[in-house]
């Protein structure tokens, strides 16, 4: 056992606090992009799950999701409360810095991927129902889906699945469960009819600030060291974004003749998305070329939303759950083991077979993610109702869910 | 004494109140409005999809004058409002029964 590495300590630290600003920062993404009615419920929906999951992730979450494992399908509970989880290194999971601080590392993780689905059924959502959702969420599909890629034993690791920093657990699992959510919760009313537009663009383009700063963490940060790893993914990052920025700014330039600020945050976070689970995989090229697809096909997806009828209300499927599906595929064709040794050959690196194990960690993960959602929800939606009443709907989440408003007449 | 109501772009409230004050009215109300008349709407553009928006943002300027006031006011309002274009609004004139001013109690044509 290797002794502790203070640089890589500190730097794991560091990408922890960047990931957990990440969670505020898709608050106010989302909340510039509802109306003036629903920006404190928005904000309170991510904002909630820094400290529920927080507590679900010290009980529950970590032990479930890397303790040891159990089947290959889920981690047995005897790290509860992380006992045992101490300052000495675990093998497996960052064997250079303390085991507490990966545990840290990925509870901010765990936070953000909850928050991420709430954007689809943004503005109309009761908060208890949404709570009771958010922590059976984190337990039954999270946890399971996080252990079968990441952790050691895991069914889909020992298949060659890989995913550098989430393209799978974070990134599908929200789009496929948002994807679910969209069937069971009806559009909000007057969608179709009425102009749902975004209150507050200059808020939603702080959100997609914060979001690219925290994803040098969120990405840099999966290598688990201070090194060449972390520096290619910090690198891979910085270019699927604005690669995706650059893209959908074209594109819609093109399509509908005016570029615009919402298109730019949507490219940048599409093309961080998809570039999330290549990060420390690829060379520089393939994350551009990775955040230009993401840019178009995002962008294709959102477009054509409307024609579908779901009111995925700020497009978590057509941006995180495709940017999920494209960025885990796009792995095993660019993935090259000369720039990580760790990880494993694509496509054009001669491996062919890799593209079919990421294509089964697609087809496991959104159908274990969208039917255990969807079940969840509709036993919920039974129990409690997950929908605020049509006069709090008309009346705004923030007056009638929390009784405050954001802005004062 | 009459009341006179102006819809006008809000770009052109500076012009408005200097061409005003320029005749000698220096008191006004002003509102930040929304509506359409001929004019209908705009498109905005939100990621990808096209909606129509019909309420445009306007200002609505109301003066109380002495009746004799109304030709010289109204000329004024449509020289310095005016664009050309379609959207430069309406000027409606109202009668008003009395004006009273609450620091003195003043009232008729010597509290406007």
């Amino acid at each position: 056992m290797p002794p502790i590495d203070r640089a890589d300590t500190a730097f794991v630290l560091v990408s922890a606090a960047l990931v957990m600003i990440m969670t505020p920062g898709l608050a106010v993404f989302y909340a510039g992009m509802v109306r003036t009615k629903n920006v404190l419920g928005t904000i309170m929906q991510s904002f909630i799950l820094i400290g529920v999951i927080s507590l679900e992730w010290v009980y529950l979450g970590y032990t479930m999701s890397f303790g040891p494992d159990v089947a290959g399908v889920i981690g047995d509970l005897s790290w509860f409360g992380l006992n045992g989880v101490t300052t000495a290194p675990h093998e497996a999971y960052g064997p250079t810095i303390p085991h507490l601080v990966f545990a840290v590392f990925q509870c901010m993780f765990a936070v953000i991927t909850p928050a991420l689905i709430t954007g689809a059924f943004a503005e109309r959502m009761r908060f208890g129902p949404f709570l009771v959702f958010s922590v059976l969420w984190a337990v039954l599909v999270y946890n399971p889906v996080c252990h079968w890629v990441w952790a050691t034993g895991g069914w889909l690791k020992e298949l060659g699945v890989i995913d550098f920093a989430g393209g799978l657990v974070v990134h599908l699992a929200c789009g496929a469960a948002a994807l679910a959510a969209v069937t069971v919760v009806r559009p909000r009313k007057g969608y179709g009819s009425e102009n749902f537009i975004p209150h507050n663009l200059p808020m939603t383009l702080i959100g997609t600030g914060l979001l690219w700063f925290g994803w040098f963490g969120f990405n840099g940060g999966s290598a688990l060291a201070a090194d060449g790893i972390a520096g290619g993914a910090f690198v891979a990052t910085h270019l699927g974004g604005m690669a995706g920025l650059v893209t959908w700014v074209v594109v819609e330039w093109y399509h509908r003749g005016k570029p615009t600020t919402l298109g730019a945050a949507s490219g940048a976070v599409a093309g961080l998305a998809t570039v999330t689970p290549a990060s420390g995989f690829v060379t520089p090229n393939a994350a551009v070329a990775i955040g230009c697809l993401a840019g178009l096909v995002c962008y294709a997806c959102v477009a054509s939303k409307q024609r579908i009828g779901y009111d995925d209300s700020l497009d978590v499927v057509g941006i995180h759950g495709v940017g999920g599906v494209v960025g885990t595929l796009l792995v095993g064709v660019f993935a090259t083991k000369a720039v990580n040794p760790a990880g494993a050959d694509g496509l054009l690196a001669g491996n062919p077979s890799l593209l079919v194990s990421q294509a089964i960690g697609v087809v496991a993960v959104g159908l274990f993610v969208f039917c255990t959602s969807w079940v969840l929800l509709k036993v919920i939606d039974r129990l409690y109702g997950l929908r605020v009443p049509e006069d709090i709907e008309l009346q705004g989440l923030d007056l009638g869910e929390h009784s405050e408003t954001a802005y004062s007449a | 004494m009459k009341k006179i109501e102006a819809i006008i772009k809000p770009f052109k409230l500076d012009d408005v109140k200097k061409a005003l004050s320029d005749i000698g009215i220096t008191g006004m109300t002003v509102t930040e409005v929304k509506g359409h008349g001929r004019q209908k709407g705009h498109k905005e553009i939100y990621r990808g999809a096209e909606y129509q928006v019909d309420f445009l943002p306007k200002i609505k300027i109301e003066i109380i004058v002495e009746t004799s006031m109304v030709d010289p006011v109204v000329g004024k309002i449509i020289e310095s409002a005016r664009t050309g274009k379609i959207g430069d609004g309406k000027i409606f004139v109202l009668p008003v029964e009395e004006v009273i001013r609450v620091r003195t109690g003043e009232s008729g044509k010597d509290a406007i």
